[in-house]
């Protein structure tokens, strides 16, 4: 279970409190309009940044002052996921270790990962050789390979086009199902939301509200979601 | 017992290298050079001294003494080798010059009695020029036609230093003027000898400061006789190099043996084709044909050792002054 | 609330590199005046002398930079055949040795130069290149290439869409330089300008040559004067401070007009530029590239003419000289990167480091071989370490450009790839080889190549501790010069000139082989 405890973030004028819990294997979707603080509360959550106050809690565990990489958290960004002078294989190899010094083991955790995100083929291209939503595949294959309890996504699907996303979407919902990962998804759509998480997290006002059932919320959303949402 | 025989064989050997002593000389860069005196001064002397001949370059003459100062009496110079009479003064200033013991027929224009340093070579500064053209008789000759000269800095350069002594004493109070005068002719001041020989033979200039013994070279190395020394009627300027003993050497006797040798027939006779200098004593053999073809100066000039600190500083500043409006 | 992000740029051995640099460069000075007993009053004439070196090289860098200009935007908008070709060979002048280019200047600006020739040949009054404007015109052969390069790197800098954007609205190219690449100009010339004028304060040897005389006195000289004429020790020290102080007060200045600004491999690529595509632009950038072109190789032109002749029958002792040359461009070359690397890394977050690599640029030479001699001499045979100390003096002297080269990569990278590298778990050392090394492939190239070329180049300290049997190249070219073999010195400058080009050629070539974009 994942807990932001009295959770404040203020840099300069800007300001978001949070206090919510997400189930251990339940997939949550953080929406709200641009500039609101979702990727900043994902930063939080993965590390990246000190909240002012308050606690992030792991299974009960507290990670606030942990680094990233000790978090037990996954993370794909916008972009800049993969690094350009490496290969596919080398690429996702990263998770398993990021010294790269990777054993049998390893290798095959890779190449099952390659496997599974339908990469078989690819294994010694480079990112610039890859369409975008390969490149997004090579993202997501290295997350399985990281096997970690969370699971964030930073808008990784910003760029594609609708149908690649519904499909990269089906793909992330099919990973966690095997994984049992919780998912924390920033997106801008509600679309997104509605597709593969169940609850979903409104991110507005200065405050990250707890999550709510993503069909309630969308059906009759409160006044500063419907601002957002143009309806 | 043949073995223990080999054996003790090598050991006295390792020990006859390993005494073999080692005279250290302080001299500047040109001379070491390969196309210096050096070499040939270190086969020849080696030969005969059962010994290592070690030459350390620093620079000119006057970098040579700087360096020479920082050391001290830590120096591990046995002999400084390339100072001129401009800055012998300064030299036996520091005290770190013993007496030498040589006693040498000197074919120098002026009389040698200095107690601590050895003369080697000498040599009359003038301006070359190409043969054939209109060339100036004097300084004021010079400062009223429109010949080009191509001078050195007499803060960076030892030929720089010594033109200024030269104007000075030829002129000593209207030294000033003759530089004003001059102001126009000079194309460019440059930091060495060679920026402004190499500057001259690019064409920049109808002459350069350099030595009476210049075309000499070029007659010996090139089979060219088109460069000539340009004489002066007031008179040309000597450059005496010597070479001095430290009085903190752990080699005296070798340290004597080598200024003795400085004196000698090889040595001299190295000299007039390396350094393209005259040699301070002169060889059996005399000097090359193209030495003989070369000006000879009627009048010498010469600043006193002591007096060279006083007249230079004053000298240069009117250079200063003259060339700076 | 720090971002851990920049924990990639770990400080501690930047710190320690720069505080190196900072000893080689000040540790010689303070030794110089502890020597001397204490500093020495500079006279008036060392005023004068400092007045014409502000002169000279406020000058050198606004006419480098104003030239550098149209240099830099012809090359940014136009694409021809041997562009790339272009680009290198303008920036040769950056790492001739002075006296070779000396001499390849006078070929064309000199009394029997080819510009002379020409107004000869029209009945014309010929020129002469001695005196303040011959000094400027040296040093804006030496260090327009640089200039250019910088301000290149900044037009790349734009976003091709900016360009697109401007030529969908209907700007001007006067509104395109008003609104697109003034304020980018904006950011890159005060680094330009400080950079070279940085440069020419030190000047020595050009602004004596080509001075005409004791007006043209530097400071550099006014040193010399100090420590050779006067044994001044403490003067030649103080000077050496003035010397360090402007450079570094110079450096903060520009360091706050902008933190931008580098110059090196960068994206090389020329944009598609509507709004310049009329006949006259075109004709004014072709106009701009040939007589900059012309101005910095027809002088290289004549170094190759000149030295020709010789280059076959060069002594055994100028060759055994240039194995040695390459041989402390190696080691030279090496150090470098490994000081530029670290203090790098440590400039993400304090850029003022970057002012100590600086340093190394406005050092007198004479008072750093001083320092060095008077620190070393109580231990060791200085002459035994001529090829190590002048490495590191190489070293130190090259960094700036190194640091130049590699910082603003090193950012990109950083911000690109940082979190992911945090993300992932990475140590330093993994993070060092898995992603800046790979990521600074062509900068660490290039900056390798400049630092190779400019050793091989630089005279350096060699010549305070020469020792007879091992010389560098250029101390060789002296030496050939002292012993009136000018031609065969000529073969030498264009050899040298030839291994410079080269060295530099193949190590930027090396980081450009399989780089992936």
């Amino acid at each position: 279970m994942l807990t932001l405890e009295a959770v404040e973030i203020r840099q300069g004028a800007f300001h978001l409190a949070a206090d919510f819990s997400v189930e251990t294997g339940a997939r949550v979707a953080m929406i709200g309009p641009s500039g609101a603080g979702k990727s900043t509360l994902l930063d939080v959550i993965a590390g990246f940044l000190q909240p002012t106050a308050g606690r992030v809690l792991l299974d009960g565990l507290d990670i606030t002052a942990l680094p990233p990489a000790q978090r037990g958290c996954a993370i794909v960004f916008q972009d800049n996921n993969l690094l350009p002078h490496f290969t596919v294989a080398q690429n996702i190899g990263l998770g398993a270790r990021p010294d790269l010094r990777l054993d049998r083991a390893d290798r095959q955790r890779v190449a099952h990962a390659i496997e599974r995100v339908g990469l078989t083929g690819f294994e010694a291209r480079k990112p610039g050789q890859l369409s975008g939503g390969q490149q997004v595949r090579v993202a997501l294959a290295r997350v399985l390979v990281q096997r970690q309890p969370l699971v964030l996504l930073d808008e990784p699907f910003a760029a594609l086009g609708p149908a690649l996303k519904t499909e990269m979407l089906g793909l992330v919902d099919e990973l966690m199902d095997e994984t049992g990962a919780t998912l924390l998804m920033v997106s801008h759509d509600p679309a997104d939301a509605r597709r593969i998480a169940p609850r979903t997290v409104l991110v507005a006002d200065g405050r990250a509200e707890p999550p709510c059932d993503t069909g309630a919320l969308l059906a009759d959303p409160p006044p500063a979601l419907r601002r957002y949402l143009g309806s | 017992m043949k073995y223990l025989a080999l054996a003790t064989g090598l050991f006295a050997a390792t020990i006859a290298v390993a005494e073999t002593p080692t005279l250290t000389v302080y001299t500047y860069d040109s001379f070491v050079s390969d196309w210096g005196p050096g070499p040939a001064v270190k086969k020849a002397f080696e030969t005969t001294c059962d010994c290592t001949l070690k030459f350390v370059g620093t620079g000119d003459g006057a970098a040579l003494l700087a360096r020479l100062r920082l050391e001290g009496a830590r120096t591990d110079a046995d002999i400084v080798l390339g100072l001129d009479t401009g800055l012998t003064a300064a030299a036996a200033e520091t005290g770190l010059f013993a007496p030498h013991s040589v006693s040498a027929e000197y074919d120098l224009p002026i009389a040698w009695d200095d107690p601590l340093f050895v003369p080697f070579d000498w040599g009359y500064f003038a301006f070359v020029a190409n043969a054939g053209a209109d060339l100036p008789a004097n300084f004021r000759d010079l400062a009223a036609s429109d010949t080009s000269i191509v001078i050195q800095d007499p803060r960076s350069s030892t030929p720089g230093l010594g033109l200024l002594m030269w104007v000075k004493t030829a002129y000593d109070g209207d030294a000033e003027d003759i530089w004003r005068g001059l102001s126009d002719n000079i194309v460019t001041v440059t930091k060495g000898w060679s920026e402004a020989y190499g500057l001259f033979l690019e064409g920049e200039a109808d002459m350069a400061l350099s030595y009476t013994t210049s075309p000499a070279y070029h007659m010996i190395a090139e089979d060219d006789d088109s460069k000539v020394a340009v004489p002066f009627d007031e008179g040309h300027y000597m450059q005496i190099e010597v070479a001095g003993k430290l009085a903190g050497t752990d080699q005296p006797e070798l340290a004597d043996r080598f200024l003795e040798f400085m004196t000698g027939e090889e040595f001299q006779s190295i000299i007039p084709t390396t350094n393209w200098m005259y040699p301070a004593v002169m060889p059996q053999g005399g000097l090359p044909d193209a030495f003989d073809t070369l000006i000879a100066p009627e009048k010498s000039l010469l600043v006193p050792a002591d007096e060279a600190d006083e007249v230079r500083d004053k000298a240069l500043e009117e250079w200063l002054r003259a060339l700076s409006r | 609330m720090a971002a851990r992000a920049v924990a990639i740029a770990r400080g501690a051995p930047g710190h320690v590199a720069a505080a190196l640099v900072a000893a080689v460069i000040l540790a010689p000075v303070a030794a110089v005046l502890w020597r001397a007993g204490g500093g020495g009053w500079p006279g008036p004439a060392d005023w004068a002398a400092l007045r014409f070196t502000l002169t000279q090289a406020a000058l050198s860098a606004l006419i480098s930079v104003a030239l550098a200009i149209p240099a830099a935007r012809a090359l940014a908008r136009r694409r021809f055949a041997g562009r790339r070709l272009l680009i290198t060979a303008l920036g040769a002048p950056f790492i001739l040795p002075v006296i070779v280019a000396v001499l390849g200047l006078l070929a064309v600006f000199g009394r029997g130069g080819l510009v002379n020739a020409g107004l000869d040949a029209l009945g014309l009054p010929g020129i002469r290149i001695y005196g303040l404007h011959g000094v400027v015109l040296a040093h804006v052969f030496f260090n327009l290439p640089l200039a250019t390069r910088i301000i290149l790197q900044g037009w790349q800098s734009i976003p091709a869409e900016r360009f697109r954007l401007a030529a969908s609205l209907g700007m001007t190219p006067t509104d395109v330089m008003r609104h697109l690449e003034w304020p980018m100009l904006r950011a890159m010339l005060p680094g330009a300008l400080m950079v070279i004028f940085a440069i020419c304060l030190s000047s020595f040897a050009v602004a004596l040559t080509l001075g005409g005389g004791p007006r043209a006195t530097t400071v550099e000289l006014a040193i010399y004067q100090a420590f050779r004429f006067d044994f001044d020790l403490g003067r030649a020290a103080v000077l050496a401070s003035i010397q360090l102080a402007l450079v570094t007060l110079a450096a903060l200045a520009a360091l706050r007009v902008t933190q931008a600004g580098g110059f090196g491999a960068g994206l090389d690529r020329s944009l598609r530029r509507f709004d310049a595509e009329t006949p006259a632009l075109r004709l004014l950038d072709a106009a701009v590239l040939l007589l900059v072109a012309a101005f910095l190789l027809t002088p290289m032109a004549a170094i190759v003419w000149r030295g020709g002749a010789a280059l076959a029958g060069l002594p055994v002792a100028v060759w055994r000289a240039a194995a040695v040359s390459l041989g402390v461009a190696a080691a030279s070359t090496v150090l470098t990167l490994a000081l530029a690397l670290p203090m790098a890394l440590a400039a993400l977050k304090r850029p003022w480091l970057e002012v100590v690599g600086l340093l190394g640029i406005a050092a007198s030479p004479l008072v750093i071989g001083v320092g060095l001699f008077v620190l070393i001499n109580p231990w060791a045979d200085p002459t035994a370490l001529a090829l190590p100390v002048t490495a590191l003096v190489n070293a130190v002297m090259a960094l700036p450009f190194a640091l130049r080269v590699m910082i603003p990569q090193l950012r990109d990278t950083v911000a690109d790839f940082g979190r992911l590298a945090d993300s992932l778990g990475m140590r330093a050392r993994d993070r060092l080889r898995l992603v800046i090394l790979p990521r600074l492939r062509r900068q660490i190239g290039f900056a390798a190549g400049l630092a190779a070329a400019l050793s091989i180049g630089d005279l350096g300290v060699i010549a305070l501790f020469a020792d007879p049997d091992i010389a560098t190249l250029p101390l060789q070219i002296l030496r050939l010069m002292g012993a009136y073999r000018m031609d065969a010195a000529a073969g030498a400058g264009l050899l040298l000139l030839t291994l410079s080009l080269a060295v530099f050629w193949l190590l930027d070539q090396g980081g450009r082989a399989d780089a992936d974009a």
